[in-house]
């Protein structure tokens, strides 16, 4: 069972705003039964331009649907220039905090939200266009993630999971994901206090080689093997890590990303930061 | 909450311990604390009353005593048979097994298929049945293990075992049927049948949680999975769990004794739940309807998601389960009905009741009062209902198995 705060609870047993408002100035639908949960916003404007009404429908879980009630109390009274601020955080925060696996409800009413004000001002509801699908399961892109990421400081896969859902599916993204990722605070280092890497004595080549083979062996090859594939060290030269890949790997298209950067990712994070991956041809 | 009434319709995820069984354990906890292996008379009473318990399972399984192992759970069974097939056949490396286990034979099975064992998932249709002609194909010289399981956890689709582990037999193969679900709800006699092993669990019948078997036929090639003493004759090490081994064999004997009334009153009570549930608009059983355990009703209330419907049934002291993605612990419905093929709209809102001789008539009209106005509770707030009711195409999306 999920821990739920008592106003989650509360917004859930008495929705308030359940509806639709009549002939509104904006509507915004998100979701899809596919994936689980969907939410339809629907908001009326008084003479001087604010929020007089909204009303929403939910097909969701409880933290959907309180997520989506809440967000309708929030915003009515609010000008377009203020509702268009709202995020996720606010809404979550309004209900007392939401379990991490369920941010995404949050995440909905402020997509929702967004897509109705773009319907009033005349664009199109999600711009979709604009991104990437990066996960194919729950159609997520790139520039959702981003956005998501940034406005919430997340930093692993997992976060962006239960924050977009994006990776909860097949899985099969989670690379890109945390490519994306590591794009993003790249460029803006981590706010939260980064600890200072421990000293690190410069390997021996054997010790070096070792390492390789071990964080090939436990790391890597098992992954590989699940997909029918498999890894073989060909040579060590320097910091270039020269591999040949077999069975199902070879022939597949994404062989060079899953070398670059699952391969490096996992050698780099195990031996040193200074490696590269190359893959030898039979 | 705590002092309201409770109607628990959640006996496949565990049951009430029977009093009976309660009164059972209860010296064993207190001054019959003997280990049954050691030399003395105070130990050896209490090896006495194991050995009944063994004969109280291998009775209510038709088997012989020396062919039950006790073991910690349902799970550590599954693990076991499945372990042990593979250990004493090394030169076999395929194991064949379904799309809808219980994730203790599917997480295993998909751990070994990653450590290069192959294994063969086979499907099922729409109504969750198997296809046993593409079971005997799969089937080959160097497959070590077919496990499937006897019932369904979620929708209590029984499948044929005693039919498959005739065809396996014929090809000189292991086969283990998980029976967690299936004991104490179905007659069982593996005396007259050719299952190799078969995994039961305690707290599905009545008995604690942490306790199971495994039933090992006689000739049967076997190796130990928890590896040490002696106890079990060599094959489970371990100090025996004594006052849970023998509230398995009174749990065993009361189960025997209250199978027909599972197949009759409890059946009756399902039945009846189900009707009155369909007469909500929009609604559906998952599962064959006609394959199923007596106590088990998968029904799916379309357009409203399962853990609103949880929680709404919660507050009215109601227990069930979903098979819904907010409560599968995952962001997708769950794999028994994607691999049936259930559509989206139905999926996400299933509930799984599952009764017990527990349940009377009063606790069926409970349900049956309340359940009406939550589904319409839900709906009124439901986007795609409003959808649906306005005959606009809301499409279904079938889950892809
Ligand atoms: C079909 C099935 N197999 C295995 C198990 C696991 O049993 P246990 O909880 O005793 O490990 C369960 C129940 O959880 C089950 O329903």
């Amino acid at each position: 069972m999920w821990e739920y705060t008592d106003k989650v609870k509360e917004y859930f047993t008495e929705p308030r705003n359940v509806g639709e408002v009549e002939d509104p100035d904006g509507v915004g639908e998100v979701g899809s039964l596919a994936c689980g949960d969907a939410l339809k916003l629907t908001f009326k404007l008084d003479d001087q331009g604010k929020i007089e009404d909204a009303r929403f429908q939910t097909f969701g879980c409880a933290s959907a649907i309180a997520s989506s009630s809440a967000l309708t109390e929030m915003v009515k009274g609010m000008t377009l220039e203020e509702a268009e601020k709202v995020t996720n955080k606010d809404i979550a925060e309004f209900l007392g905090g939401l379990p991490k696996e369920k941010m995404h409800c949050s995440v909905m009413g402020e997509e929702a939200l967004q897509a109705a004000i773009r319907n009033y001002k005349g664009l199109e509801p999600l711009p979709m266009e604009e991104g990437e699908v990066i996960c194919q399961c729950f159609g997520v892109t790139d520039k959702e993630i981003q956005k998501v990421a940034t406005t919430n400081d997340l930093h692993t896969v997992e976060e962006i999971t239960n924050y977009t859902k994006a990776g909860g599916g097949c899985g099969e993204c989670h690379e890109q994901i945390q490519a994306i990722l590591d794009e993003l605070w790249e460029n803006a280092p981590r706010p939260v206090e980064v600890k200072p890497a421990p000293e690190k004595k410069p390997l021996t080549n054997i010790q070096k080689m070792k390492l390789i083979e071990e964080t090939l062996e436990r790391e890597v090859r098992p992954a590989l093997k699940a997909d029918g594939g498999d890894i073989e060290l060909i040579d060590i030269d320097g910091n270039r890590v020269l591999v040949s890949l077999r069975g199902r790997c070879s022939s597949c298209a994404a062989s060079e990303a899953t070398l670059g950067q699952f391969v490096q990712t996992k050698l780099r994070e195990f031996v040193t930061d200074d490696l590269t991956v190359e893959e030898v041809k039979p | 909450m705590s002092h309201q009434h409770v109607v628990y319709m959640d006996n496949n995820a565990t049951t009430q311990v029977a009093p009976e069984v309660v009164a059972a354990m209860l010296p064993y906890f207190g001054e019959l604390y003997g280990n049954p292996s050691s030399m003395h008379a105070f130990g050896g009473q209490v090896a006495a009353k194991v050995d009944q318990a063994r004969q109280q399972v291998a009775d209510l399984l038709g088997a012989s005593p020396e062919e039950i192992v006790f073991t910690a759970c349902g799970t550590e069974s599954d693990n076991t048979a499945i372990m042990s097939a593979l250990a004493s056949q090394p030169d076999k490396r395929h194991i064949v097994t379904t799309r809808v286990e219980h994730p203790a034979v599917l997480n295993t099975c998909e751990g070994l298929a990653s450590q290069g064992y192959e294994v063969t998932f086979l499907k099922v249709d729409r109504q969750g049945n198997l296809d046993l002609e593409a079971l005997a194909e799969a089937v080959r010289e160097d497959t070590a293990l077919v496990s499937i399981m006897w019932a369904n956890n979620e929708t209590g689709v029984i499948f044929p075992v005693e039919d498959i582990a005739e065809i396996c037999a014929a090809k000189g193969v292991l086969f283990h049927t998980d029976a967690v679900q299936a004991v104490g709800k179905l007659p069982i006699n593996l005396g007259a049948s050719a299952i190799s092993m078969l995994a039961m669990s305690g707290h599905k019948l009545h008995a604690p949680k942490g306790i199971g078997i495994l039933y090992i036929k006689k000739g049967t090639p076997f190796v130990p999975f928890v590896k040490g003493g002696h106890q079990e004759h060599g094959r489970r090490a371990g100090t025996e769990n004594v006052p849970y081994i023998i509230g398995l064999g009174a749990a065993c004997e009361l189960a025997g004794r209250h199978l027909e009334e599972e197949n009759t009153r409890v059946k009756g009570l399902r039945d009846r739940l189900e009707q009155g549930l369909l007469a909500v608009e929009a609604t559906m059983v998952n599962g064959d309807p006609d394959r199923r355990l007596p106590n088990t009703s998968s029904v799916s209330f379309e357009y409203v998601e399962g853990e609103s419907i949880l929680l709404h049934m919660s507050d009215l002291g109601i227990c069930a389960s979903s098979g819904s993605a907010c409560t599968s612990g995952s962001l997708e419905p769950s794999h028994v009905l994607r691999a049936m093929g259930v559509p989206f709209t139905a999926a996400h809102g299933s509930i799984r009741f599952s009764l017990s001789i527990y349940n009377t008539d009063q606790d069926v009209d409970h349900v049956l009062e309340h359940m009406p106005d939550i589904i319409a509770k839900l709906r009124i707030m439901s986007p795609f209902w409003q959808r649906y009711q306005k005959e606009e195409c809301v499409t279904p999306g079938y889950v892809v198995p």
